[in-house]
């Protein structure tokens, strides 16, 4: 082991620390240097983390100690668990499986070709806003795109707009993907530092199947909206080397509302492309590499006052992996990747706007992440160490209507770079078979700079103290117990994690918010936001009844939230003033779930869910964006070639609306939706169909996330056909 | 085996060495090379070249250098001391306008400079002329010439008779290029004391409301009200412009007992204050 190496390692932490995180950093970086080499030695290592009530202490010998290995004590208890990986059906769970597209058959009534949006919303933690019919933003636990870490396998990737219009959900397809992972409140800290939760959108696993060539290839129709869509997808696996390649387009005109009431501007054309591709060095090694571009034109966002005329992203990485069973590390997964985004709106297309405008938005973003598993005894170790480097740039530009004035321009996001490293460490404990207990830590260093000279003074503007740089330290901890018995299971959490703000929200410079009709103004100055978190999960089977409950509760300390300045006068024509981000002193958002099922036969079940959520400020505000009571009724009939399902669903009135951050009451709703699966098989190839009705009675509605109480899908035939060939 | 180690090293170390800052060298600007030469005004014995950025005198502030070429050695003197009398032939009567001492530019061997702020031109560009006078040891000599001066497109510079019955003059000195930022503001307030004579008018002060007509009449916050500088003998203050484009800086002009001269408030009913300057940028 030699010095230098632990100096470029340390080198990382070493920027702008208070002492006592000097100390912890000091010490982390040296042990994961230690790990990178084989030392025969006995280690003592000591983390005091003061801000994070945690305490590590780590006593051990071994022979090869290689990578972190942290055994966490908390007040002399150690923390440890399991790996709860189960694979649930996507009404309940913690994670939704995408099981490839010629698998969603036997697994759950749902279109074969619907888009990842449509998928996350069938998870009854996600809920999607909508300002069209495409991009819907992801809120798990009444906490969107700011308090979520969104990674598409395990990247950071930041959209380009200023205004929220590309969720970087709407940059995949489900053929890029083989499953969504989703992890509530700080359990979804792995990739990165979060509040409400973490969404992982995994890409297909290396498939060294030798099944050769497989093809396949979708259609799919919808009556409302004219939507068509198409797919192609072509994979050859090898013994050591597979390639898998597909292609989605997806094109749809104005949806009809309930009532054949025409929604304007919600039309959306995009295609999607990738490539993956593996090679198997020898049964230890693995490098695979990833390309995916997608590319939407013509988005129409009938919410908002703009559209867009282009989203483009291309996504790529190369990844190492390496597996032995009987080396300490069992697993090691490193990545390098990039990814860039050019997102440009425009309102070329609205005939009546007050100024015209131009509001292009780019986001590059560089990083890695090294991820290593073991297994000691009854611990399972997983330790992530990663890093990004983002650059977000947008910029507006403004047509005045008197000709004879010249165009104005502001930066709205004055090149922002962050840099982010950190490092994630877990001990799952099998106390027993049927117990587990786990922790986890996620500490980080966070950096904000403004690069653009421009951007700093015009922010300087509102903030004349500010200065180009902003440092932080981000720490998030959980823990967790679990018991698993025959009859019930019961999972018990408690979590603290932070979060930097925004590029919006600390740097973002006259963001129209059509939303409550507001300017914001980013505030560079913020602390971190800071959530306390608590959950409890417990199941009941028996026999052919399950019932579940789910509860989350956050108490979340300097709640980030635009706030009305009087004395600014808006940008925006027709705005109703200036907000600037501040922080509420706290607040408190807490959500329940209650499921059950019952199974009348191996084929015929009847499942349902209702939900409560509570938000509110230490303002004694209403929290916008806080679901509404909601329910879910489903019967299903299900045979291994044929199923059916005919679905209620609804929510309450919504009579919590937030008044003062620009809600309305939105009325209650309810909508009935008929799903229907066959499966053929011609010779060796296989066929499958899906088809249904969705919102059978054409129900004129809105729900509480749908922005400007912009209406929904009305009654919808839908067709979906794939044909696989082996 | 090794290849594990390696590869999570070189991304750190890759990631590491990529984020460095790039940081940019300042480069030294030979303010000489880049003025433009206006005009020259000859006499018998010198030539008088006069300077500036852009190569035309143009309606508001003008910051002038000079320069006093020796016709006969064709060397540039080091030595004179100048002033000068800017004047406009009206069709009845004639008069000048504000203007500056002549010195000599720190730290240059023949440059001079000065300004001369034009409050009005013809469409042409006609009616104006120039008189400098000079001595070089101890010997006299002028030298009159007619000069061109160009309307500006925007309103820098603006004469208005005040409640107190006399004619000022007001002109915007700087920000000569207005970025996004809080910028410096300064201006010239001028009395017309007679047709020939502009003193600065010292210790008033100037309120100022920045909008944009072409954005709903936006405002920006921050700005200050201006206030004399007796050591550059100008109004100073803050003007912040959120984004670029067309402003209109609307002013008042208050006395030393506060009491409001010409201008004012900015309203929805009043948008615009009859006391204003105009940039773009």
């Amino acid at each position: 082991m030699s010095l230098r190496n632990i100096q470029k390692v340390r080198s990382i932490w070493s920027l702008n620390f208070n002492p006592t995180y000097l100390i912890t950093f000091t010490k982390l970086s040296k042990y994961i240097a230690l790990s990178g080499w084989e030392v025969d030695t006995k280690l003592s290592i000591i983390l005091i983390l003061t801000d994070g009530i945690v305490f590590y202490n780590q006593t051990t010998t071994m022979k090869k100690l290689i990578t972190v290995v942290i055994w966490v004590f908390c007040g002399g208890f150690i923390f440890a668990q399991e790996s709860p990986d189960t694979k649930n059906d996507t009404t309940k769970l913690d994670e939704i499986t995408l099981v490839g597209r010629r698998k969603l058959s036997n697994y759950r009534q749902e279109k074969t070709l619907s888009s990842i949006d449509d998928y996350l919303e069938k998870s009854s933690k996600i809920t999607m806003i909508k300002r069209g019919n495409y991009a819907w933003e992801p809120a798990m636990n009444n906490m969107n795109s700011e308090r979520l870490s969104v990674t598409i396998d395990g990247m950071q990737i930041f959209g380009a707009c200023t205004d929220k219009m590309d969720p970087i959900t709407s940059y995949v397809d489900v053929s890029n993907l083989q499953k969504v992972s989703i992890g509530s409140g700080q359990s979804g800290s792995e990739n990165g530092h979060t509040i409400g939760g973490g969404i992982d959108l995994q890409l297909s696993n290396s498939k060294f199947h030798q099944s050769g060539l497989k093809t396949s290839i979708d259609l799919g129709y919808e009556t409302n909206g004219n939507y068509k869509t198409g797919g192609l997808d072509l994979e050859y696996s090898g013994n050591k080397f597979y390639l898998h390649a597909d292609g989605i387009y997806r094109k749809s005109d104005n949806y009809d509302a309930g009532n054949s009431q025409e929604v304007l501007y919600s039309q959306f054309q995009k295609y999607n492309i990738s490539l993956q591709s593996g090679y198997k060095l020898n049964d230890h090694h693995t490098f695979e590499a990833a390309v995916i571009y997608d590319k939407a034109t013509d988005v129409g966002y009938p919410a908002l006052t703009m559209d867009v005329s282009l989203a483009e992203a291309l996504i790529t990485s190369v990844t190492h992996k390496f597996e032995n069973d009987s080396t300490l590390i069992q697993s090691l997964e490193s990545k390098l990747y990039f990814n860039t985004i050019t997102h440009v709106m425009d309102d070329s297309k609205r005939p009546d706007v007050p100024i015209r405008m131009d509001m292009p938005g780019w986001s590059d973003t560089y990083g890695f992440y090294s991820k290593a598993t073991t297994n000691i005894n009854k611990h399972a170790f997983e330790v992530n160490l990663n890093g990004f480097y983002n650059r977000s740039l947008a910029e507006m530009t403004m047509y005045p209507n008197d000709p004879n004035q010249s165009a104005m321009f502001m930066y709205t996001w004055p090149d922002i770079r962050t840099l982010y490293s950190g490092i994630y460490a877990k001990d799952t404990y099998a106390i027993k078979d049927d117990m587990s207990l786990s922790a986890a830590l996620r500490i980080g260093f966070h950096q904000n700079e403004i690069a653009k000279e421009t951007g700093l003074e015009s922010l300087q503007i509102f903030y004349p103290e500010i200065g180009a740089t902003k440092n932080r330290m981000l720490t998030s901890f959980t823990t967790n117990y679990q018991v698993k018995k025959e009859h019930y299971d019961v999972s018990l959490g408690a979590g603290y994690g932070e979060r930097a703000a925004s590029v919006s929200e600390g740097y973002g410079f006259f963001l129209f918010n059509s939303f409550d009709n507001y300017d914001y103004i980013g505030n560079p100055t913020l602390n971190n936001e800071k959530a306390i978190e608590a959950n409890f999960k417990a199941n009941y089977h028996e026999n052919r009844f399950h019932l579940g409950l789910e509860t989350s509760y956050f108490y979340i300390i300097d709640y980030i939230i635009g706030s009305v300045d009087n004395s600014l006068s808006p940008m925006t024509i027709g705005a109703s003033g200036v907000k600037m981000y501040e922080a509420l002193s706290h607040a408190k958002i807490f959500n329940v779930y209650l499921n059950s099922s019952y199974k009348f036969s191996n084929s015929f079940s009847l499942n349902g869910t209702v939900g409560y959520n509570y938000g509110s400020g230490s303002n004694n505000e209403n929290l916008p964006l806080i679901k509404p009571f909601s329910y879910l009724a489903e019967v299903n009939y299900s045979k291994p070639k044929f199923n059916a399902a005919l679905q209620l669903q609804g929510n309450g009135n919504q009579t919590r609306y937030s008044g003062f951050y620009g809600e309305d009451e939105t009325p209650a709703y309810a909508i009935l939706n008929l799903n229907l699966g066959n499966e053929f098989n011609l010779n060796a190839n296989k066929f499958v169909l899906k088809y249904g009705i969705e919102n059978i009675l054409d129900t004129n509605y809105s729900t509480y996330a749908d922005w400007n109480n912009i209406p929904r899908q009305g009654r919808n035939f839908y067709i979906n056909m794939s044909y696989i060939i082996y | 085996m090794k290849l594990k180690y390696i590869i999570p090293i070189l991304f750190i170390a890759l990631f590491t060495v990529s984020c460095s800052s790039d940081d940019d060298s300042d480069t030294i600007i030979n303010e000489v090379e880049n003025l433009k030469k206006i005009q020259e005004l000859t006499n018998a014995t010198h030539t008088v070249e006069l300077f500036n950025t852009s190569g035309k005198f143009e309606t508001g502030y003008n910051a002038i250098s000079i320069r006093i070429k020796d016709n006969g050695t064709n060397n540039y003197v080091e030595n004179a001391s100048l002033s000068w009398m800017p004047v406009m032939q009206m069709p009845t009567m004639k008069h000048s306008s504000p203007k500056s001492d002549i010195l000599k530019s720190l730290g240059k061997k023949t440059l001079y400079e000065g300004f001369i702020i034009y409050q009005m031109a013809n469409l042409d560009g006609s009616g104006w002329s120039l008189k400098v006078d000079y001595t070089i040891d101890g010997i006299n000599y002028s030298v009159d010439s007619d000069i061109i001066v160009m309307q500006s497109e925007y309103q820098n510079v603006t004469s208005f008779m005040g409640a107190d019955d006399t004619r000022y003059l007001i002109a915007m000195i700087e920000p000569q290029t207005p970025k996004i930022a809080i910028n410096k503001l300064k201006l010239g307030l001028f009395k017309m004391e007679t047709m020939m004579s502009f003193p600065v008018v010292e210790d008033y002060k100037i309120t100022l409301d920045p909008r944009m007509p072409g954005m709903g009449n936006h405002s920006s916050p921050n700005n200050t009200d201006l206030t004399y500088n007796l050591a550059n003998k100008m109004y100073e203050g803050n003007l912040s412009l959120t984004m670029t484009g067309y402003w209109v800086l609307n002013l008042k002009l208050l006395n030393t007992l506060d009491e409001v001269l010409k201008g004012e408030n900015v309203t929805e009913e009043h948008p615009k204050s009859s006391l204003y300057l105009e940039l773009e940028f």
